[in-house]
């Protein structure tokens, strides 16, 4: 029964967003039903379309995993967007710049490399918040336009591309890409593996206590004895690291250098997609996959049915709005989830 | 209601200001503008003038935290409101072919968005940082998929320049050649200073924002406040996004806010919560901008596009390094407020 409660709103929020995404194609002149079964057979059906499917879902599912151990730790990391561009862009870096190692080698270097530019970005938020009291979602936006900016820097200066026109690194080597097993991108199955481990560390290690405990209710963790501030950062620097793990999934995997203009809007699906899990690291892989899904298909669905990609945007706002507003639990009469405060007010802590 | 004795009091006041071991900083800008001017008057006064332009549409911003967070609501969704005043600012005018209508839908708008805040803050006392976001999610969703590309203005707001004071040499063309909604926000700005320290409506909102059951003891509907407040801030941030997308740009694009409702945040901070205090953080905020821009133009240092893009970024984390712990903000922000059963 819990377990039903827990699925019920989500449910309930996508099938009013995906009915009011509907409504809106039928004011746009477009055929709603031809156009979500456009969407769903393209990203549910083919060996190609469910390649493509779990390829867009990886990063999504990490960084919804570093947003989700944000939540948990009571802190609201908007940041994962610039994170995973910083990591992304470490891996690129690390994956052309370094040649002549072997496979076995090269990946995970490029992988740790990529997680630990990512925490970098989130060790800033996270000691800002802990030392100076300034709001995470405050710093981590401005980190997003601060990474985003330098990153275009770099791969438009000195790690551009020689000859090349547009703002983007040498293709990373051979020995730092990885591939697919049975049709499933290894990136996905990497994905899956930190979800389990995410989870794992909140339900079985102390660590995972901690970060609860100070995102509950932090004068009662620090009269229990837990340095509050030290677990802010550590928290903060474990989203970074996940992004940045993400971002440098995605370079290795799919875009094979970096190009400032790939990776868009990756980390605000993972906010989503975090929210719709309700926090909770298993339940992040299967909204991932629905996202990852619709973001792939988008394109063929605008050129099926007519309807501009930009309609998924819409969905998914409106699934965030369904699954955090307390309106589905007050129309169905299901027993209310708390209102739980996740994030604290700045200036006055 | 706006007294002259209030009035009175600003001037009072500023004339006291002048006197005081702070205006210390007031008198070396002027020195440093001075000097600035009779070494080169021509980018001086662009300088100056691109400070007010990049700085107003911050300072707005700000004003719109400050109306919130004054009564207890922290807005994170002004880049929300920002971005949906902007676009319905931008195609009602280009639709209609009428700036008016444009103006006036922004606000509108805009005041919707403050409707929504309210409703998700105060009567479902959702997270108000959660909230925010959505709203701002919500914004870039509706903007992004409804935008339609080939759409002009049939002009802009043109500049007003005011007989005789736009003669003055600096002044004039910093202050007194610009924009209608320049000169209306500018006003707006000093009368919700007077508003939030002289009168009862102002008294009432700062004890929400401090003490919510206190105020609600002596009488004042706590909810109906928040509501009227949080409305007319998303008004006001409607007004600002007009300003972006009629006066200022003349265009608009996905995303066209570009992170200025997170930034006027810090500006809201740095200048602790008063609307004097916020509209000269966002003239420096707009004088960092308009100085790193001239040196470019002026070809004196050449610093990469990128690091110039960043510049309000980085200043806003830095000052809030600098300023946060110092300044405290409205005591309840940010909870949601309970009546007490009886």
């Amino acid at each position: 029964m819990k377990l039903v409660r827990a699925w019920i709103t989500p449910l309930i929020a996508l099938v009013i967003a995906f009915g009011i995404g509907a409504i809106l194609m039928i004011t746009q002149g477009s055929d709603p039903l031809r156009a979500y079964e456009s969407l769903f057979t393209t990203a549910f059906s083919t060996q190609e379309g469910l390649a493509k499917t779990f390829g867009k879902a990886t990063p999504l599912a990490i960084s919804g995993l570093a947003v989700v151990i944000g939540l948990r730790a009571g802190l609201f990391n908007i940041g994962a967007q610039g994170q995973l561009i910083s990591g992304a862009l470490a891996a690129a870096w690390a994956g052309y710049a370094i040649t002549g190692l072997p496979m076995i080698a090269h990946v995970p270097l490029c992988l740790i490399i990529g997680a630990i530019f990512g925490s970098l970005v989130g060790y800033i938020a996270g000691a800002l918040k802990a030392y100076r009291g300034i709001h995470e979602v405050i710093t981590t936006i401005m980190l997003n336009s601060i990474v985003l900016q330098f990153a275009e820097y770099l791969s438009n200066g000195p790690l551009k591309e020689e000859g090349s026109i547009i703002a983007k690194t040498p293709p990373i080597a051979d020995s730092a890409k990885i591939g697919s097993i049975a049709g499933l991108p290894i990136g996905f199955l990497l994905s899956g593996l930190l979800a389990v481990g995410v989870w794992w560390i909140f339900k079985k290690t102390t660590t995972g206590f901690r970060f609860e405990t100070v995102g509950k209710n932090k004068n009662a963790a620090w009269y229990a004895g837990i340095a509050v501030k030290r677990n802010t950062v550590f928290a903060m620097v474990a989203c970074g690291a996940l992004a940045g793990f993400g971002g440098a999934v995605e370079t290795l995997g799919v875009v094979g250098k970096f190009e400032p203009a790939f990776n868009q809007g990756l980390g605000f699906d993972g906010i989503t997609i975090a929210l719709l899990a309700r926090a909770n690291p298993l339940a992040v892989i299967p909204g991932a996959i629905l996202f990852g899904g619709m973001r792939g298909a988008g394109p063929t669905m605008q050129f099926t049915a007519g309807v501009s990609p930009e309609i998924i945007d819409l969905i998914l706002a409106i699934v965030l709005f369904f699954v955090t507003a307390p309106i589905i639990s007050r129309i169905f009469k299901l027993k209310s989830d708390s209102n739980a405060q996740v994030t604290s007010g700045w200036g006055s802590n | 209601m706006l007294r002259l004795q209030a009035v009175g009091e600003v001037i009072k006041m500023m004339t006291s200001a002048l006197r005081s071991r702070k205006s210390l900083y007031f008198y070396v800008v002027v020195i440093a503008i001075a000097f600035a001017y009779s070494v080169n008057s021509v980018s001086t006064v662009a300088v100056a003038a691109s400070s007010i332009t990049f700085g107003l549409p911050l300072a707005m911003a700000a004003m719109v935290g400050i109306m919130c967070e004054r009564t207890g609501v922290v807005n994170i969704g002004i880049e929300g409101t920002l971005l949906t005043s902007a676009f319905f600012g931008f195609f009602v005018a280009a639709l209609s072919q009428n700036l008016i209508w444009g103006l006036l839908a922004a606000i509108a708008s805009g005041a919707v968005t403050g409707l929504l805040l309210a409703l998700l803050t105060v009567s479902w006392k959702m997270d108000q940082i959660i909230a925010g976001t959505i709203v701002n999610i919500l914004a870039t969703g509706l903007t992004s998929f409804f935008y339609k590309q080939g759409y002009s203005l049939p002009a802009i707001f043109p500049r007003w320049s005011i007989p005789g004071l736009s003669d003055i040499p600096f002044l004039g063309r910093v202050f007194f050649q610009s924009g209608p909604i320049t000169y209306f926000g500018l006003i707006l700005i000093f009368v919700l200073y007077v508003a939030m320290y002289h009168t009862a409506w102002g008294l009432r909102t700062r004890a929400i924002g401090e003490y919510p059951s206190s105020a609600e003891t002596s009488g004042i509907s706590v909810k109906k406040f928040k509501y009227i407040n949080v409305v007319i801030a998303g008004a006001f941030g409607g007004l600002t996004g007009a300003y972006l997308a009629l006066e200022l740009v003349g265009s608009f694009d996905r995303g066209f806010s570009a992170g200025k409702g997170f930034t006027a945040l810090a500006i809201m901070i740095f200048g602790r919560w008063n609307p004097i205090g916020a509209l000269l953080a966002a003239i420096f905020f707009g004088f960092a901008q308009a100085l790193a821009n001239q040196l470019m133009i002026d070809g004196l240092v050449a610093i990469p596009g990128p690091f110039i893009n960043m510049l309000p970024y980085v200043l806003t984390i830095v000052v809030l390094a600098f300023s946060a712990g110092k300044v405290r903000g409205p005591a309840a922000a940010g909870q949601p407020y309970e009546r007490e059963q009886a």
